[in-house]
């Protein structure tokens, strides 16, 4: 066991974990914010998805002493209001039916825009590969990005 | 609907102001067809239990109990723009929570066979049309006026002459005081202003920013974690245990063998239960169990098919026929044969079964991602001989369910830990577990017969089906007689116009355990009967869609036809382009699904598009079924070409989704949907675009190469 500095949603948490502990159990049993899903344990389906200094990482596979000390953000952190521009496009095109998977999703879809502000339908292909649906969501996530991205843009160019 | 709304301790609260409130639910009087709408103060008086689906309080707030399951399927929104419709209220001044398992008040709550809302829409549109009249009623008698000069419009009761208006809230306390009319007039379908509209989810908000409290969410004060060790053979035994380094691990607080009930059987295993999942899985890890294998067989996937069809040679069970096949069949000059095999499939829901259970003395509380609540309870009652009144249900959101969730097992695994440890138990199956302990959907082998007339049209069609029977599994189950489930849906469609069929079953004991999986046994019968009519067809030498047409009984079916003839442009299809059609029936809807496939520069299949058209009769929401819809085509699609379960040595063999390959999103065609616009019988939504689309997807790959598929799953990229 190993006292372990995270810092998720801006928000500084001191927890006592073996650090081999996958940062996706840190998360949701010991900082409490369960929004961040466990699907496979093993980096297949992308359920567990943040954001680790921007970057989006399977939180199952990662041990929760490499996440020490950097930014975490996980979908709690996307907005007090749901009013991040996926979160609005994933409202706008009814992505979730069951909605398990989707806070992998989101932060896989908010991770795309970030580097890539127009993503082809390849683009989407490529970065969204890796996050499973058993609901059948996936024409609507390739529709909100679309939207999203739209909204993002626009709001940039005003 | 506020996130605030779905704790249990506010719906108490709201619901417990009978005095100051308007509260209405239904009974089910004992032999009486219909239920019976009660004021909840009259049923108190006279001891019924009465759910309570529509509370308004003084603030004119309304709360309704939901008492099926929310997994993806809608009823979370469809049940509230129901009864919006008939109250004249706005959707957002309903809160919606869901209702315990408990069948004595609400009648079944299984959420399965797509029957959320054909079983209920009449009765929660008369419930709504009940209340809204009370409260007419009660402003009528208040303004001394007659009440036919009155009407509710958006939470208030208008006087038309003179404009004057009552809000709901201030008319709760006289309505509560009137007897319920029995007779209420319903809504003109085309006057419709909530239903039929394509209305946003009232639980889409929880699910973009990790607020909906899903199954594996839930924690309770001073809970432990458990992950249990199974015998991965399913009528497998533990010998022996050794738990030493179990339980040097940190965090891990006991170790124990226990027993769970699988359908008839007992499953076995050692669990590991500590005070942080992760403890738990690593002390899982550590463990060292011994396992008892003997007295049952251990089959691989090959074997179980080879006995499926070595079943054929006996004589089956005979259900369902009409005039002699036999005699049709050995006398007719044009005849068709084919084998077809559907594979076992996991449910594979995002959310792995877990369930939480607090058991003290004679209590018993359980928190889950559950289907059948009711029938939880009284499973539990009865295996933990504690009154049913004394356990309590509580369903979270379901991360999926397909059929996985309605099943008994996990439940009750918390159920025996938390009894023997006194303490609230949270068992959380691993994806390894959920994948390798089913229940599965069984695999099948269909052998289809069909003899055609000279002048093309089916004289007579014999199907014979081997496979594991679901019901079978039960203890009190007759495995003789004939079980009408099995054939569901089997050629509803085209039975009426056929002069000689007949059905017979080959059920395959096996210690595999198995359960409805989507669609259920229809998931697979639609592609066995679906591909064969389009052999027949050729056969034939008819056009696929017109064969199907001049089969077809129910002029519902026709007019489905016609539209999917129209949306594909069926009479000027691309050339170079491959088209399937079938067309099936499936809780009482109808589907038509064309496929389009050609070929990629590298010479691989690619599917272009996917037609549906679904005639569901009278429904709620169009765009909870065009997504529904969506979703059955891609997890059929998955069946269909990418995973399977296979078997050997007794074992699941695939455990993760690194060998369970599902469907990603590069991998799904533009799908486009269409709902029959008519007043027929609601029909189901959830389930019934999966069984055409497989045969049509098979089809038009026929259409294209010529190469017929009859065993799934087939790889697209090898055709």
């Amino acid at each position: 066991m190993a006292e372990i500095t995270l810092k998720v949603n801006s928000k500084t948490y001191t927890i006592d974990a073996d650090p081999k502990m996958p940062l996706l159990w840190a998360i949701r049993d010991m900082v409490g914010l369960t929004g961040t899903k466990y699907g496979c344990g093993i980096a297949q389906c992308g359920a567990c998805t943040v954001h680790l200094e921007g970057q989006p990482v399977r939180s199952c596979s990662l041990p929760v002493s490499a996440a020490k000390d950097k930014n975490i953000i996980t979908i709690e952190g996307l907005s007090d209001d749901n009013s991040h521009p996926v979160q609005q496009a994933w409202i706008q095109e009814q992505v979730p039916q069951c909605g398990y998977c989707q806070s992998g999703q989101i932060m896989a879809a908010t991770a795309l825009l970030k580097r890539n502000p127009s993503p082809t339908d390849k683009d989407i292909d490529t970065a969204m590969q890796g996050h499973i649906c058993r609901c059948g969501t996936y024409p609507r996530i390739r529709k909100a990005i679309k939207t999203a991205a739209l909204s993002m843009n626009q709001k940039a160019s005003k | 609907m506020k996130p605030s709304s779905l704790s249990r301790r506010n719906f108490i609260k709201l619901s417990g102001m009978t005095g100051a409130a308007l509260s209405l639910g239904f009974y089910f009087p004992a032999k009486a067809k219909e239920a019976a709408i009660l004021k909840t103060e009259t049923a108190e008086n006279l001891g019924i239990e009465l759910n309570a689906w529509i509370s308004i309080d003084t603030s004119g707030k309304v709360t309704i109990v939901n008492h099926r399951a929310e997994m993806g399927q809608g009823s979370f929104q469809s049940v509230p723009q129901i009864i919006a419709e008939e109250l004249e209220v706005d959707l957002n001044q309903i809160n919606i929570v869901f209702g315990v398992g408990n069948n004595t008040k609400y009648g079944s709550q299984i959420t399965g066979g797509s029957s959320t809302i054909r079983d209920n829409y009449k009765k929660l549109l008369r419930l709504s049309a009940t209340a809204r009249q009370m409260l007419i009623k009660a402003a009528a008698d208040k303004w001394g006026v007659n009440e036919a000069e009155c009407y509710a419009s958006n939470g208030t009761v208008i006087h038309k002459p003179s404009g004057k208006k009552f809000h709901y809230g201030e008319l709760v306390v006289d309505a509560s005081k009137l007897t319920p009319p029995t007779e209420v007039e319903l809504k003109d379908p085309k006057d419709y202003k909530i239903l039929r509209k394509p209305l946003p989810r009232q639980d889409t908000p929880l699910k973009v920013n990790g607020k909906a409290v899903f199954g594996l969410d839930k924690k309770l004060p001073g809970m432990l974690y458990a992950v249990v060790e199974r015998n991965p053979r399913f009528l497998g035994k533990v010998k022996s245990f050794d738990d030493t380094a179990a339980k040097a691990v940190p965090g891990v607080k006991h170790v124990l063998k226990i027993q769970m009930n699988v359908f008839a059987h007992k499953r076995e295993g050692v669990a590991v239960v500590a005070d942080n999942l992760w403890s738990a899985m690593q002390g899982r890890k550590a463990l060292k169990v011994e396992w008892d294998d003997t007295g049952f067989e251990h089959h691989s996937t090959e074997q179980l098919y080879a006995k499926m069809n070595e079943s054929f040679k006996q004589k089956p069970i005979n259900y369902k026929s009409k005039g002699n096949f036999e005699d049709v069949f050995s006398a007719a000059t044009k005849k068709a044969e084919a084998v077809y095999e559907t594979p076992y499939e996991s449910h594979s829901c995002m959310e792995p079964v877990n369930c939480i259970a607090d058991v003290k003395e004679n209590k018993c509380e359980i928190w889950g991602p559950i289907q059948a609540p009711d029938w939880i309870q009284s499973d539990l009652s009865e295996q933990l001989n504690i009154p049913k009144e004394n356990v309590t249900v509580n369903m979270t959101f379901l991360g999926g369910g397909f059929g996985r969730k309605a099943f008994t097992d996990y439940p009750h695994e918390a159920a025996v830990l938390s009894k023997e440890l006194k303490v609230p138990i949270q068992v959380m199956w691993t994806r390894e577990d959920d994948m390798t302990q089913g229940p599965f959907r069984p695999g099948m082998v269909y052998q289809c017969k069909a003899a055609l007339s000279d002048d093309g049209r089916i004289r007579g069609f014999e199907t014979r089906m081997a496979g594991q029977n679901m019901d079978h599994q039960n203890a009190r189950s007759n495995k003789k007689a004939y079980n009408s489930n099995v054939t569901e849906g089997f050629l509803e469609t085209y039975l009426n116009s056929l002069p000689h069929y007949s059905f017979g079953d080959h059920p395959l004991d096996s210690p595999v355990p198995v359960m409805w999986w989507r669609s259920v046994y229809s998931s697979t019968n639609g592609f066995a009967y679906e591909s064969f009519m389009d052999e027949l067809a050729l056969a034939a030498g008819k056009d696929p869609l017109d064969f199907r047409r001049q089969h077809v009984w129910d002029e519902r079916v026709h007019h489905l036809i016609t539209k999917l003839e129209e949306v594909t442009r069926w009479k000027s299809r691309e050339k170079n382009s491959g088209y399937g059609v079938a067309v099936t029936e499936c809780f009482s809807t109808f589907v038509g699904e064309v496929v389009k496939v050609s070929k990629k520069a590298d010479g691989k299949i690619k599917i272009d598009k996917v037609w549906a058209v679904m005639d569901c009769g009278w429904y709620v929401n169009p765009d909870i079924i065009k997504a529904q819809v969506e979703g059955s085509i891609i997890m059929a699609l998955g069946a269909a070409t990418k995973h399977e379960t296979l078997f050997k040595e007794g074992k699941a063999v695939q455990k993760n989704f690194d060998s369970y390959k599902m469907p990603r999103i590069a991998d799904i065609p533009e799908i486009e949907v269409h709902i029959m616009d008519n007043e027929e019988k609601a029909g189901g939504v959830g389930e019934p675009s999966l069984p055409p689309f497989s045969a049509a997807l098979t089809n038009a790959i026929f259409d294209l190469t010529g190469k017929r598929i009859r065993k799934l799953p087939f790889n697209l990229d090898a055709v």
